[in-house]
């Protein structure tokens, strides 16, 4: 410290970068992940009390520290209804760490899409920890096996679950990663479908070789954009896919969204009609809580891990797909995803088969022509 | 034969209507004046006036007011009265207390005391843990003490099981004679702060609405109309005005409802989509079996966050006293409007600013004041504006539509003229005899409703929806509606994610004649 040798030491948060996480983790969601806006009303007030949230390089992390994986498991109405609470979480790794007979050094997001990429931000607020500077998906998923850890085959237990009153679960092993989904899904819709959790706890060494990287100064980074665009009275969309290196695949208005529930989540399509350049084309979105793939006009252009995300034409704002609805004016962009899910491996966790579609991934970064 | 007065009072006109059934016998418009009421006792006057010199006369069923006066007190922070809020879902909803994400300004003057309690219940209507009632009778005294007389109770999922907030209403009343008291699951929906602010809001409003339902029952008086006095909502229904006091939420967006409405019943038309063009702003809105469709997300109301029975609006800032300014490349339209000035300040008038309905006048679209003095603006500037005007229409009206499929347009308010004959995407536009006066049309003609919006588990779609128009049909005959008369308006089920057993959240809301009329 104040040797001001390195360029991403542990440093304080200030509340303007939580606000900008915001924007920028439900860009990062890919229409799911649900709100982080209840997780940012509470970061408000936890500053307006004095608290400081450090974020720490994942560098800087001892080979043998201790890091948290933390979010908020459940669906996100009872979300709306229950509202996300700091001391949930932070019980969670209270609870890890008593188990385990150690203490942590830091805590960092199960994943940056949504309303979890805040969850760490509330848990560290009361440990009196710094948040690393990551998570372990880059974007949102819906299941745990989607994770960098799990495509590097690190063990998936033990697991804690604690919910609002007096009721926490520890998994202390699983068979699997589907094993994992399946024994915290199940207590969790015991509590009541929503509960804070802390997975499996990494080592230092496990975040730096297998974690995905300065995910969070990316979302915090996203947001400025937006907000910077927005000020300047420039076309935020443009703004975004020019700093992150993404690529516009479409401009349009919803013309059709159809959306049903089956295990537990939330399926469906969206249509939408070209305006602009785009005009007399037709871009159809598939999602599963996540958009999973993109066809331009009947053929696949986008599918995940890729992150497809749909933003409002007009404000930038990240649209979820339980918020789709006819005549929305969208712009479809796609931003890079993490290299370790683009693996052969990582494609079996979270490539279009992963999600139930019959297609070879290829990443529209790899595509040359445009339409 | 049905006999109704309608009264829609505006931010700058007071309109009032005598209908006999479905016919428009008779209209006039005055000013609003300061105190409401009596614009309201003038309106009626001029009607009442009219309709004897035309030879008429006789009882008159119902009167129907729909008025903005608690949005505007909501908006300028006026006639507000502190409130109690308590929040039973302890140990849930710890952290973010009742006000929160309020603007400073109106939480001063709506804060009086906070009360957060255990109890509450969970997605499928199971407690989170038994409501603590001793702390809920030791708040009730202090509220007692402090001299609060407007309370708010919300409980964590109350839509799907209000037990909690029935048993604090009940403590309160028991503890706090004479207490008004807001409970959120009569109101809002699912999603509790939300739900809560809409309590909160009604609850510092509950004093200026008793005072202005009695003053518009003295004001009735006053003209010698002895009948029944409702209050317009929200949905474009009505509610006797002695049960509507205690809702006042529920007027919020009855201005721009009831012109949706009038705009249904003087067009014959059910499902089409509405244009109200004002002097200064346009609403567009969708009419789905003479209803205006509602809004299913967040509203926000004076800098609050709210969800519930609001209709879905486009607001844009256009209307026949909008601003232009500018030429070629450097043309602007709006967003300021000379408004209620109009008459003083557009050059068609006399005035030095040129308006949309100056533009109008230039182009042969109007005739009003002196066409001579629009006589020297360059063809081209016309047209770029009339263009323009047509464009934010056009694209304004096709973000209300709810599919692809054309659909009719019918075009209501003073600035109507700046709506084209032909827009893409619009089988027709529709203009309608006393367009100027449809908002006191929608109030005389308003109906009762029930609305019911709830999780269910373990049943078919059919299933869900049977059980809630169950339940919304009992709340609308509850309001006062004759059972035998109501129909279902409005369906919606929405899957939910990550809850088990097929849950689907159903909506259903019904509508019938008030009864005994």
């Amino acid at each position: 410290m104040g040797d001001g040798g390195t360029l991403m030491a542990t440093r304080p948060v200030p509340l303007e970068a939580i606000e900008s996480l915001a924007i920028g983790a439900w860009i990062l969601g890919t229409g799911g992940g649900g709100s982080p806006y209840l997780g940012l009303l509470n970061m408000r007030q936890l500053y307006r009390r004095g608290v400081v949230v450090d974020l720490m390089d994942p560098m800087d992390l001892a080979d043998d520290a201790l890091v948290a994986v933390v979010s908020s498991m459940g669906a996100p109405l009872v979300g709306q209804e229950r509202l996300t609470d700091p001391r949930t979480i932070e019980r969670a790794v209270r609870m890890m760490e008593d188990y385990l007979g150690r203490r942590f050094e830091a805590v960092m997001s199960l994943e940056i899409g949504g309303g979890n990429a805040i969850q760490p931000f509330m848990a560290a607020a009361g440990l009196g920890l710094p948040v690393v500077d990551g998570d372990c998906m880059g974007r949102a998923f819906p299941e745990a096996q989607m994770t960098s850890f799990a495509i590097h085959d690190l063990p998936m237990f033990p697991l804690t679950l604690a919910d609002v009153r007096d009721n926490a679960v520890i998994v202390a092993r699983a068979e699997s990663w589907k094993w994992m989904e399946r024994l915290s899904r199940t207590a969790c819709v015991a509590v009541g479908s929503v509960a804070g959790t802390c997975k499996a706890p990494r080592t230092g060494r496990e975040v730096k070789a297998c974690g995905i990287l300065y995910s969070t100064s990316k979302a915090i980074r996203l947001g400025q954009t937006v907000q910077a665009a927005r000020r300047a009275h420039h076309d935020p969309v443009a703004a975004v896919v020019e700093a992150e290196g993404g690529r516009l695949l479409f401009t349009g208005k919803i013309q059709d969204v159809a959306r049903r529930t089956t295990e537990g989540f939330l399926r469906g399509t969206a249509t939408v009609e070209g305006l602009e350049a785009w005009r007399g084309h037709v871009f159809s979105l598939a999602f599963q809580n996540e958009f999973a793939v993109g066809w331009l006009d009947g053929e696949p252009r986008v599918t995940t891990p890729d992150l497809i995300c749909v933003l409002d034409t007009v404000s930038g704002d990240a649209i979820g797909t339980e918020t789709l609805r006819y005549g929305q004016r969208v712009s479809v962009i796609a931003l890079p995803a993490p290299a370790i899910l683009l693996t052969p491996k990582g494609l079996e966790h979270v490539g279009p088969r992963a999600f139930g579609y019959d297609l070879d991934f290829r990443s529209v970064f790899e595509m040359t022509t445009l339409p | 034969m049905r006999r109704r007065i309608g009264i829609d009072v505006g931010g700058t006109n007071t309109d009032a209507v005598l209908l006999e059934d479905d016919r428009v016998l008779h209209a006039v418009k005055t000013p609003t004046t300061a105190d409401v009421t009596s614009g309201i006792v003038a309106a009626l006057r001029d009607l009442l006036a009219r309709w004897r010199a035309a030879g008429g006369g006789g009882p008159v069923d119902a009167v129907m007011i729909g008025t903005t006066h608690f949005t505007n007190a909501i908006v300028q922070r006026r006639h507000l009265v502190a409130v109690a809020a308590i929040r039973i879902g302890l140990p849930a909803s710890a952290s973010l207390e009742p006000f929160v994400d309020w603007p400073e300004d109106l939480a001063a003057v709506a804060r009086g005391e906070i009360v957060m309690l255990a109890g509450g219940h969970e997605y499928d209507g199971r407690p989170i843990v038994p409501f603590d009632t001793a702390g809920m009778r030791a708040a009730a005294r202090r509220i007692r003490e402090a001299g609060i007389r407007s309370a708010a109770v919300a409980s964590v999922f109350s839509p799907l099981n209000p037990e909690c907030e029935d048993r604090a209403a009940e403590i309160l009343a028991e503890e706090c004679p004479g207490i008004a008291v807001t409970r959120s699951h009569d109101l809002g929906r699912i999603g509790l702060l939300e739900r809560e602010n809409v309590a909160l809001l009604n609850a510092c409003l509950v004093d200026l609405a008793r005072r202005t339902a009695c003053a518009f029952a003295e004001a009735l008086a006053a003209s010698g109309v002895a009948a029944p006095l409702y209050l317009t909502q929200n949905d474009g229904t009505v509610m006797l005005a002695s049960a509507a006091e205690a809702f006042p939420v529920y007027s919020f967006a009855s201005g721009p409802t009831n012109s949706m409405r009038g705009a249904a019943l003087l067009s014959g038309r059910d499902n089409a989509l509405v244009i109200d063009v004002g002097g200064t702003t346009t609403d567009v809105g969708s009419l789905r079996h003479g209803f205006p469709r509602e809004a299913n997300s967040v509203v926000e109301i004076g800098g609050v966050r709210t969800l519930f029975r609001m209709p879905d609006l486009l607001s844009l800032g256009l209307g026949g006293g909008t601003i232009v300014t500018g030429d070629g490349d450097r043309l602007t339209i709006g967003p300021h409007s000379v408004g209620y000035q109009l008459t003083e300040r557009s050059l068609v008038f006399g005035g030095f600013e040129l308006t949309m309905t100056d533009v109008a006048v230039a182009a042969g679209l109007l005739d009003l004041g002196d066409r001579r003095r629009v006589a020297a603006l360059p063809p081209r500037l016309i047209e770029a504006a009339l263009a323009r005007a047509h464009a934010m229409i056009e694209d304004g009206v096709d973000r209300m539509k709810i599919d692809a499929r054309e659909a009719p347009l019918i075009a209501v308010g003073g600035g109507c003229f700046l709506v084209p004959p032909r827009l893409a995407g619009i089988s027709e536009v529709i203009h309608v005899p006393h367009q100027a006066v449809a908002n006191a049309v929608g109030a005389a003609m308003a109906q009762v409703s029930g609305e019911a919006d709830q999780i269910f588990q373990g049943l078919s779609r059919d299933e869900a929806i049977a059980a809630a128009r169950q339940l919304a049909e009992d709340r609308a005959v509850l309001a006062g509606a004759e059972r035998t008369t109501l129909t279902v308006v409005e369906v919606e089920d929405l899957p939910l994610a990550y809850l088990p057993g097929n849950s689907l959240r159903t909506r259903v809301r019904v509508v019938g004649d008030v009864a005994g009329s």
